[in-house]
């Protein structure tokens, strides 16, 4: 009887609800994607979901995978960030599907003192902060005094972003390519110290001090929703908007300040990206970057935990980078991408399967204890 | 100026097309995020049609098929969120936001392959279709008028009918504003949410392909329909869910994003050296200001975005 | 047999943890008007809800005119004649009368609405009874009581004959009531067969022919009104004697508390003020109540007098202390203590747990929060305990239990002793005992009582007038969105409050 209550709780637990649905989505995801290689052809299909998998292992020699591993790490880093931007206006309510944009304008900011201005990489950091917040908080103000609905705002937001960047970068480009300039060769004090963290992945310099950070932000986070009178506002805010008002907390500054977070967030990831020089900005890009709509992915797969969105950034990054790998001859990369969406289509399922599996249980225990009085009788 | 009003008027047709649909799903009760992804998918089909007809079919059977083709495939894909939002009471946010990802996503892996299966060194994500899309077109003196944007007017027209005179509106109307209402008289809820959400994925589809087929011959699939989703719905918010202030707005929106294609054939407009990057970003910035002056008061059917549950009363 | 319009033979609903039907039997008579009793949660709404199709029993048949008969859905019940006034009313706001009457049985050709028969029908079927209601006028401007009418010709245009009329008289004012009791009575006469809902005996005395009784959901039984009394009625539904009037000593004032002057709230439903020009003042050790019909300006006076809504105009001072500007968090903190009209709306956030709610409104405060800005979980619960201990408030599993999990009256004292317990100056109690049972509503009447007699101000705004007749000191009617005569409890019959609150009777400046 003791050990059936104790299975029964464990079901019943809301944690171990959400990790069960998360691993569902993923597998789902995985099967969609499947699906679709084998439809593209039916040959090397098994392969390519292995490579996908295997992402980095793909390299035979041990080093050269440590390598890679540190390099998705560093991309998974900027992903959690960003992740991080998305759960946290969550929380308040509130769907910043402007990650994308504040994260854009973020490494617009960053990549701009960095070059043009030759900052060292602190206050390339701060820049990047302050204008991604800044950007979030265009939003969260729209959506407090005048009611526009903050996923449309944002998305305005994102490509008006794009479009600055792109012309505000476009002065430190090099000049044959439309990449901007090579960080290391132009001012390498902007570069992230990588604080002896790239000996660990076979010298790869790009790994430092924005995995730390990433890390560090994560369990910030979550102390702030859990722990702080400032994450009980927030929490309070975005269940319910008229009790939070009702008992006197500020909700529309709150909405604000969300947002601001919400913003310098992706904009310190989209900096501890930029700064390691692992990329240069393509100023002709006529598309987001989708890292701040992974971002999306991560953070419900997360299950909207920040602890939870570390092990989903990392996932969702890992296979992102494993679409690099599979046969080009047959696929491309983006089946990745496709995986990664149809997993957030999945995770909007999350609710619902809590709700059954909860209806369940109560039907179960329901029957037991009428089986249970049954037997008394008799 | 003629290249101006031709512009307008297609790209204002896109976002009516678009919008409409919008306004459909929404009356039903069901917010639509994801148009962005059900107008890559209608672009997708479309183009691929386009792509895949022999030369030398007929102008009217060209334009009928792809119409047929782009709806069909706006349709199949609005399901996905129909089922998720409807049956599962999903967060129709996430699951709008997840289409708009999937579409651009889906399409590309699948341009990719048709494109690599004819030629395995071709990666890229591009669909052309110059020959065919001139079925659309006929020109009248240097202004080529698009087939389409009759045919955005007359579904205008049918809009307003449908949504307004029939009983299929009057019932599609009441399920986005008081669904234990309809419910209590006997409507079926559930139906005519899925039929709003239909007809947005019809409406969308076919806004998809008149997106790719307005200024160029070609598309590359990567980049989706560069947010057009989005600017139809601030056009639906800025019509306030009315098909003739839709069409209004749409004229308005499409203006704007016709400058940026047309503004170098104005001198005065040269003269002020303005960079083309800043005529690109026009369509979001008036936007983002029209909804500023609109939001506050708006007029969203009353319970759209709730998921509706027949045991809660 | 056959002279039973509509039989309902042990029904059974069963909901998870909950028997709502617990094998009960209603017979209606053909040309009755037959009442069914019962106080909040004895399970009338559920039965009406089987009979319209919206829910199927577990067990138990329904016969019509002696035949078997399945009833799945709304439809079923409409194809059966039978027709329902819900509570909560089922109407289209932005649509027109006419819409919302068509709407579910419209007429077309080709597919276009033919709405000109209709009309016909609805303006025959007005005059006949004797509405006068605009079939095009749109249901967001006209009255709740033509609202009641819309959906009773919903059903009169569907030519139902079994009419259920679920709690009509809570919106109305006495006279619209007396105005829908004649209707009834009309509506009888014509042959149709009436089912009425209600838990206000008067009426039931007044209107019907035979009375079913509910509770607890279970079936208690049922009367002749011509064999019955309202003692009887009464006994029938709680299961006991209740002490309908509530024990207190004589008022004491003291200085005044709370002083608002000349107060003006915009509306955001029509184009005038919601509250204009309202002033009142409540003293230490008093209970004033505002008496009125729902939707005349007190959800907006309460709005402005907690600073919910900004003020047009006008000034409210606390204990010689100007608060009109002053953010919400201020005047709580300086004593004001609010109760609010809807706890799922603005009383509780539902999602979270007893204990965050119990200390949602002094969180902040230093026994609560360090000065780092960290919540002190232990002291928290601590306290969340000790209030739900002395003011008993049940729940699964105690503070860390989902509010959205309790029950209405035990989340309603939940509010309670956390709006109390902050020790307030005076203490805004907004129709504190809406929705809840007798034993709740005894209860939360004992704490406003405690609340004066500690000294405190109260104001207490109802809608129910046993409510303001028994508790209050000091009654002050309120009528599209001014006050319109002041009273004394003890001085004043519910006949006179009644037309105070219908506007036909205004007292000028003795109001203040």
């Amino acid at each position: 009887m003791n050990k059936k209550s104790s299975k029964e709780s464990i079901l019943r637990n809301d944690g171990f609800q959400t990790i069960v649905a998360s691993l569902l989505c993923i597998l789902l995801g995985l099967l969609v994607g499947y699906i679709v290689l084998l439809i593209i052809n039916p040959s090397g299909a098994a392969g390519a979901i292995k490579s996908i998998l295997k992402n980095f292992l793909y390299y035979p020699s041990a080093a050269a995978a440590t390598k890679y591993f540190g390099t998705t790490l560093v991309k998974a880093s900027a992903l959690l960030m960003c992740s991080l931007s998305v759960l946290f206006a969550y929380k308040v309510g509130l769907f910043n599907i402007g990650a994308a944009g504040q994260y854009v304008v973020g490494a617009g900011a960053c990549l701009y003192c960095a070059i043009a201005l030759r900052m060292p990489w602190f206050l390339c950091l701060l820049f990047a902060v302050i204008a991604a917040a800044l950007i979030g908080g265009i939003s969260g103000a729209l959506k407090a005094y005048f009611n526009v609905n903050e996923v449309i705002s944002c998305i305005m937001l994102n490509w008006i972003g794009l479009y600055s960047v792109n012309m505000l970068l476009n002065k430190v480009k090099e000049e044959t390519t439309p990449y901007t300039k090579n960080l290391s060769t132009t001012n390498s004090s902007a570069l992230l110290p990588t604080l002896g963290l790239d000996k660990l992945f076979s010298n790869n310099e790009f790994v430092g001090l924005g995995l730390i950070i990433s890390v560090l932000m994560a369990i910030v986070v979550w102390i702030i929703l859990e722990k702080t009178k400032f994450g009980f506002e927030l929490k309070a805010t975005g269940m319910n908007k008229l009790a939070a008002k009702y008992c006197g907390m500020r909700e529309k500054t709150n909405i604000i300040l969300t947002m601001m977070i919400s913003g310098a967030l992706a904009g310190l990831g989209a900096a501890c990206f930029y700064l390691t020089g692992v990329e240069q900005w393509m100023v002709q890009q006529t598309s987001v970057p989708s890292m701040g709509f992974n971002g999306i992915a991560s953070a419900f797969l997360g299950g909207l935990n920040p602890i939870g969105a570390i092990f989903s950034s990392y996932f969702i990054q890992h296979i992102t980078s494993g679409g690099s790998y599979v046969d080009k001859t047959m696929y491309c990369a983006q089946i990745s991408d496709l995986i990664s969406a149809f997993i957030i289509y999945l995770c909007g399922f999350v609710l619902f399967f809590k709700l059954w599996l909860n209806r369940y249980l109560d039907k179960r225990e329901e029957k037991q204890g009428a089986k249970a009085r049954k037997g008394g009788e008799a | 100026m003629l290249l101006l009003i031709q512009y307008t008027l297609i790209f204002a047709s896109v976002l009516l097309l678009v919008a409409l649909g919008g306004c459909f799903s929404e009356h039903s009760g069901v917010i639509n995020i994801g148009l962005e992804g059900i107008m890559v998918m209608g672009a997708l089909g479309g183009a691929l049609m386009m792509k895949f007809l022999p030369d030398g079919t007929p102008a009217i059977a060209v334009i009928l098929m792809v119409i047929v083709a782009s709806v069909a495939l706006g349709i199949l894909f609005s399901l996905l969120l129909g089922v998720a939002a409807i049956q599962f009471k999903a967060d129709q946010t996430l699951v709008g936001t997840a289409l708009n990802l999937l579409g651009t996503a889906a399409a590309v892996v699948i341009v990719r392959a048709i494109n690599m299966a004819e030629n395995p060194d071709n990666v890229s994500t591009t669909v052309s279709y110059m020959k065919e899309k001139e079925a659309f077109l006929l020109k009248i003196g240097k202004f080529e008028f698009n087939w389409f944007m009759l045919i955005a007017l007359l579904l205008l027209i049918a809009a307003y009918v449908v949504l307004y005179k029939t009983r299929f509106g009057l019932r599609l109307c009441a399920c986005g504003e008081h669904p234990q209402a309809a419910d209590s008289v006997g409507i079926n809820v559930y139906k005519m949410r899925y039929a709003g959400v239909i007809i947005s994925g019809a409406l969308g589809g076919l806004g998809g392909v008149v997106y790719i087929t307005a200024g160029v011959s070609e598309w590359k699939f990567e980049n989706g329909v560069a947010g057009f989703g989005f600017l139809a719905l601030a056009v639906m918010i800025f019509g306030q869910w009315k098909p003739v202030n839709i069409g209004l707005a749409a004229l308005l929106f499409g203006l704007f994003r016709a400058l940026s294609n047309v503004y170098t054939g104005f001198d005065f407009l040269m003269k002020l050296n303005i960079p083309g990057t800043l005529y690109n970003m026009f369509p979001y910035i008036i936007s983002l200001v029209v909804l500023i002056f609109v939001s506050k008061k708006s007029r969203a059917p009353k319970a759209e975005g709730i998921p509706y549950d027949k045991g809660q009363r | 047999m056959a002279d039973y319009a509509i039989e309902m033979l042990n029904i059974t609903k069963k909901f998870p943890g909950i028997i709502a039907n617990d094998n009960i039997t209603l017979q209606l008579k053909k040309g009755e008007i037959h009442a069914l009793l019962g106080e909040n949660g004895a399970g009338k709404s559920t039965l009406m809800s089987v009979l319209f199709g919206l829910y199927q029993p577990e067990e138990g048949e329904i016969h019509k005119d002696g035949r078997k008969v399945e009833i799945n859905n709304p439809n079923d019940a409409d194809a059966l004649g039978i027709g329902m006034v819900h509570q909560h009313f089922k109407l289209v706001e932005c649509f027109s009368v006419l819409d919302n009457i068509i709407l579910g049985v419209e007429t077309t050709k080709g597919g276009i609405l033919q709405k000109d028969e209709a009309r016909k029908k609805v303006l025959a079927l007005s005059q006949k009874y004797g509405f006068q209601v605009d079939p095009d006028a749109l249901i967001e401007d006209i009255t709740v009581g033509m609202q009641q009418r819309t959906e009773i010709l919903k059903m009169l245009y569907r030519d139902n004959e079994i009419l259920i009329f679920d709690e009509p008289t809570a919106v109305l004012t006495p006279q619209e009531i007396q105005e829908l009791m004649a209707i009834m009575k009309n509506l009888a006469a014509e042959g149709k067969s009436i089912l009425f809902i209600t838990h206000k005996l008067a009426e039931i005395m007044q209107v019907a022919d035979r009375c079913s009784v509910l509770r607890k959901g279970k079936y208690i039984g049922t009367v002749d009104i011509k064999d019955s009394t309202p003692e009887k009625l009464s006994a029938m539904m709680v299961g006991r004697d209740v002490n309908f009037v509530v024990e207190k000593k004589p008022v004491e004032p003291g200085k005044v508390i709370l002083d608002v002057q000349n107060m003006t709230v915009a509306s955001k439903r029509h184009k005038n003020n919601a509250v204009n020009g309202v002033s009142l003042t409540v003293r230490e050790g008093e209970i004033v109540c505002i008496a009125g019909i729902d939707g005349n300006g007190q959800t907006e006076f309460v709005y402005g007098l907690t600073g919910l809504e900004p003020l047009k105009e006008g000034r409210i001072t606390m204990n010689g202390t100007d608060i009109t500007e002053m953010p919400i968090r201020k005047r709580s903190v300086m004593g004001m203590s609010h109760i609010p009209e809807d706890r799922h709306k603005h009383g509780l956030v539902l999602d979270y747990s007893l204990e965050n709610n119990i200390v949602l409104q002094r969180y902040f405060e230093p026994q609560f929060t360090n000065k780092f800005g960290f919540l002190k979980k232990k002291e928290i619960r601590e306290y969340a305990n000790r209030l739900i201990e002395q003011y008993d408030v049940r729940s699964g599993q105690g503070p860390i239990t989902k509010s959205r999990s309790m029950s209405g009256g035990n989340q309603q004292k939940a509010i309670i002793a956390r709006e109390v317990d902050k020790n307030p100056e005076i203490l805004v109690a907004v129709q504190p005992t809406r929705g809840l049972d007798v034993g709740a509503i005894e209860y939360i009447h004992k704490q406003l009582v405690a609340q004066r007699d500690a000294g405190k101000g109260v104001l207490l705004v109802s809608l129910e007038l046993d409510e303001v007749m028994n508790v209050s000191d000091r009654i002050l009617v309120m009528y599209e969105g001014e006050i319109v005569g002041e009273f004394d409890p003890k001085k004043v019959t519910v006949e006179e409050l009644g037309l105070y609150m219908a506007g036909s009777k205004r007292k000028g400046a003795e109001a203040k």
